[in-house]
């Protein structure tokens, strides 16, 4: 008779430095079960999965898998001989190798002539069986995908059936650059998945696709578990109240008033118009032009010549972190004010006391969650790292806003504070472009613009913008 | 003591002070003196066209600057020949050498962004082509320089050649270029993450033209100096510089990868590669085993450095 808990974790620790991450943490995961995992930015879920991963080892505590207790020799390479497999909230796949050559990196089980071919078949089979519809090709080069494909493909490798077992997948918000019809694919995959004996523990900051597919719910908050029921005794606000948030649902979709200053366009070009003090949000399904459309802009914007027209500065907040946001060797102070090198510049030098001042400020106005704004910006959470990024795009006084999908991992509570700023931001007479998978958000926009297939398809204000038109406008017509 | 071992120029310091130790007790002290003051000479040349590949790497992977040695050549073969030995053409001569500076820089960087070439290709070639116009414009002949320059090349200060301080000087203000403005941080930046710097709203390709062109002209300058020290403009002045160039920036602790550079390093690495190689001198070892031997040491020192981050 097998143990019937599969995880079990007790009193576990984790200490970064001065920081506590984990202060004891107790979780068990059922066999057949999915757990979802919610909490603040750096309440630390992450760490968490990272040491049930053997990513990082814990201070202090214990671990079982499986019913067998983990030594201090737990590593990678033991946890996926135990059939625990994880899908990063950072992306790690190789960008210059094939979807199908990347499944072979993570599965050495597939070997001998023909690896190549197999590899093929089990990735494809796995992607059409999670994700109908997905255009992804396995010979495709991983650096040639969007991220939300290689967001679909890091998910399908992991649940990929291999020789080695599958027990736990841990999925770090593997939705967070997903579009809508993605998300609930893959929270029905999830339904069965575990229906078929498998558990997966799945962290997300959506806490609709966490109540749908898990069967408990765990709440994290400052390094330590303090919530723990069965799903259907949650619903938004009990998640909400016990991660120690106030959602506040003010704003519905087409009720933002619009601040438009009666100011000349400051982008024009095509369908595309956007005028000082407006909101304006990138709607459609992930990948279809949003992304190239605001780097467009901003290239106009420093002086290149292409379709549009830009008449200001602007800055670009970055929702891809990693490869589009973040300086890795520079302090968070630094990471925030290389975008305002030139206001900063007295004379011949930068006036660093004044930055490290305005990055202090800004980790007071957005709650950046550190000790020491000189600490390095990866000893940050991603979330907190989005906030820099913020912090960067706001300090730079530009009159336009480009946002990449900003939100990505950033917690319930910040989004609220951000939007707070980013309107008062926009009654000040900034423009302000905002690309966003999730929905909801667009609410705080004055015009949405729905994009598919690279073009504009919509443009939607005051009473016409209503989720089932922006959907509508998503997708093709013999879809919808 | 800790946080002086962490610092990433620590290394090379150690390696020049144990180097000239080495050398002071197989010989004398009276060797050891003459050694350092030979040192402070040549490491003023290697620094100073260290300081621009060390701008160059910190651009980020696969930028490096290979004109350097044909940069020094041509910089001083035209300058030398204009001046023809006549000290009066002093001034005119080094702007000269500024000028083949500025038109090299440009060209390596031409290439690079309209013909999308990558910078190790892009600036080997071009070599190519500055070493034959040196070589074309006077027919390797040795040109001379002034007197006057000659004699300013190995002049001293209480006991310091004058170059050498003048090279502490460039190097304070580079420091303070690199660290302290807009444009250092720029590169800095451009280093750790280009497109990240892009949408940061760096001036990607601009800074990277200042970068070469600054690169190219003190190449030029050094030609400029370095043939007044050495008596003269010949082709293969700038031979040795093209590794020496890049085993002082990465020795010094400058990041390969880029994003990370100090000039401390710097004079610690060059000081560092000359006492090496005259240590080897010392023990009377043949050029073959010197050069492995060199080699071996540069190998040691990357993978050194490389364990710590």
């Amino acid at each position: 008779m097998r143990d019937k808990a599969l995880v079990s974790m007790s009193g576990v620790e984790k200490s970064f430095g001065a920081a506590r991450a984990l202060t004891g943490v107790d979780l068990e995961v059922a066999r057949g079960a999915c757990v979802g995992l919610v909490g603040h930015n750096g309440a630390g879920k992450s760490t968490l999965m990272n040491v049930l991963s053997g990513v990082i080892k814990a201070d202090a505590g214990h671990v079982s898998i499986g019913g067998e207790p983990l030594d201090a020799s737990y590593d990678t390479a033991r946890a996926a001989s135990l059939g625990v497999r994880t899908v990063f909230q950072e992306l790690s796949l190789c960008p210059n190798l094939t979807v199908a050559e990347n499944l072979r990196i993570s599965h050495p089980s597939i070997k001998g002539f023909g690896w190549r071919k197999s590899a093929r078949n089990v990735i494809a089979d796995q992607l059409d069986q999670m994700f109908p519809g997905h255009g992804i090709s396995a010979d495709a080069e991983v650096g040639s995908l969007s991220i939300a494909q290689r967001q679909i493909v890091e998910i399908a490798r992991a649940f990929s059936k291999v020789e080695s077992s599958i027990e736990l997948v841990i999925l770090d918000e593997p939705t967070s650059s997903l579009d809508q019809n993605t998300a609930a694919q893959l929270v029905a995959f999830v339904r069965s998945f575990v229906a078929d004996g498998g558990s997966v523990i799945l962290i997300s900051h959506l806490l609709g696709e966490i109540l749908e597919a898990s069967d408990q719910i765990v709440v994290m908050k400052d390094g330590r578990t303090v919530a723990v029921d069965a799903a259907s005794n949650f619903d938004r606000d009990r998640l909400v109240r016990d991660m120690g948030d106030v959602l506040t649902e003010t704003s519905k979709f087409g009720g933002r008033a619009s601040t438009k200053q009666n100011a000349p366009a400051v982008i024009s070009g095509g369908e595309l118009t956007v005028y000082p003090g407006e909101i304006i949000g990138f709607a459609g399904l992930s990948g279809h032009g949003q992304t190239d459309t605001l780097v467009r802009i901003f290239e106009a914007s420093q002086g290149a010549r292409n379709t549009l027209s830009v008449s200001e500065p602007a800055v670009f907040v970055a929702g891809d972190r990693q490869t589009d946001g973040v300086f890795p060797l520079w302090s968070i102070s630094q990471n925030i004010f290389v975008s305002s090198l030139e206001r900063l510049t007295k004379g011949l030098a930068i006036n660093f006391a004044q930055a490290e001042d305005e990055a202090q400020q800004w980790q007071k106005t957005l709650s950046i969650r550190t000790p020491d704004m000189k600490n390095n910006i990866l000893s940050l959470s991603g979330g907190n790292q989005q906030k820099a990024l913020f912090a960067r795009a706001l300090g730079a006084k530009a009159p336009i806003i480009l946002m990449d999908d900003p939100m990505r991992g950033v917690d319930v509570g910040t989004k609220q504070d951000v939007y707070e700023i980013l309107s008062q931001e926009a009654e000040k007479g900034r423009a302000l472009v905002w690309y966003t998978t999730e929905t909801d958000e667009l609410k705080h926009c004055d015009r949405v613009y729905v994009f598919r297939e690279g073009k504009i398809m919509a443009e939607l204000s005051g009473d016409d913008l209503t989720e089932a038109n922006i959907l509508s406008n998503s997708f093709d017509k013999e879809d919808a | 003591m800790t946080a002086l071992i962490q610092k990433p120029w620590i290394w090379a310091w150690i390696g020049a002070v144990s180097m000239w130790l080495i050398i002071t007790i197989v010989t004398d002290i009276g060797a050891g003196a003459e050694v350092m003051s030979a040192a402070a000479s040549f490491g003023t040349f290697f620094v100073i066209v260290a300081i621009g590949q060390m701008f160059v790497i910190t651009l980020g992977p696969g930028n490096v600057d290979l004109s350097i040695p044909a940069c020094m050549t041509l910089s001083a073969t035209l300058a030398m020949k204009f001046m023809n030995g006549d000290p009066s053409l002093l001034l005119p001569g080094l702007l000269i050498s500024l000028g083949v500076g500025l038109v090299i820089g440009t060209l390596n960087f031409l290439l690079i962004l309209f013909l999308r070439i990558p910078p190790i290709i892009a600036t080997l070639s071009a070599s190519f082509l500055y070493q034959s116009t040196a070589i074309w414009s006077n027919r390797g002949l040795r040109v001379k320089p002034p007197e006057l320059l000659g004699d300013f090349a190995v002049a001293k200060v209480f006991g310091v050649p004058f170059l050498t301080l003048a090279a502490l000087v460039l190097t304070v203000a580079m420091a303070f270029l690199l660290h302290r403005t807009r444009f250092g941080l720029s590169v800095l930046s451009i280093g750790q993450n280009q497109k990240a710097a892009k949408l940061a709203g760096v001036r990607v390709e601009r800074v990277r033209f200042v970068t070469y062109v600054m690169c190219a002209v003190l190449a030029a300058i050094c030609g400029f100096f370095l043939a007044g020290f050495s008596g003269g403009a010949a082709l293969n002045m700038g031979e040795q510089y093209l590794l020496m160039s890049i085993a002082v920036v990465v020795i010094g602790g400058t990041s390969v990868a880029g994003g990370f550079a100090n000039l401390t390093g710097l004079w610690g690495a060059s000081l560092f590669m000359f006492l090496l190689v005259s240590m080897l001198n010392t023990f009377g070892l043949s050029a073959g085993f010197r050069l492995i031997f060199t080699g071996a040491i540069i190998v040691a020192v990357i993978v050194i450095s490389g364990r710590k981050t």
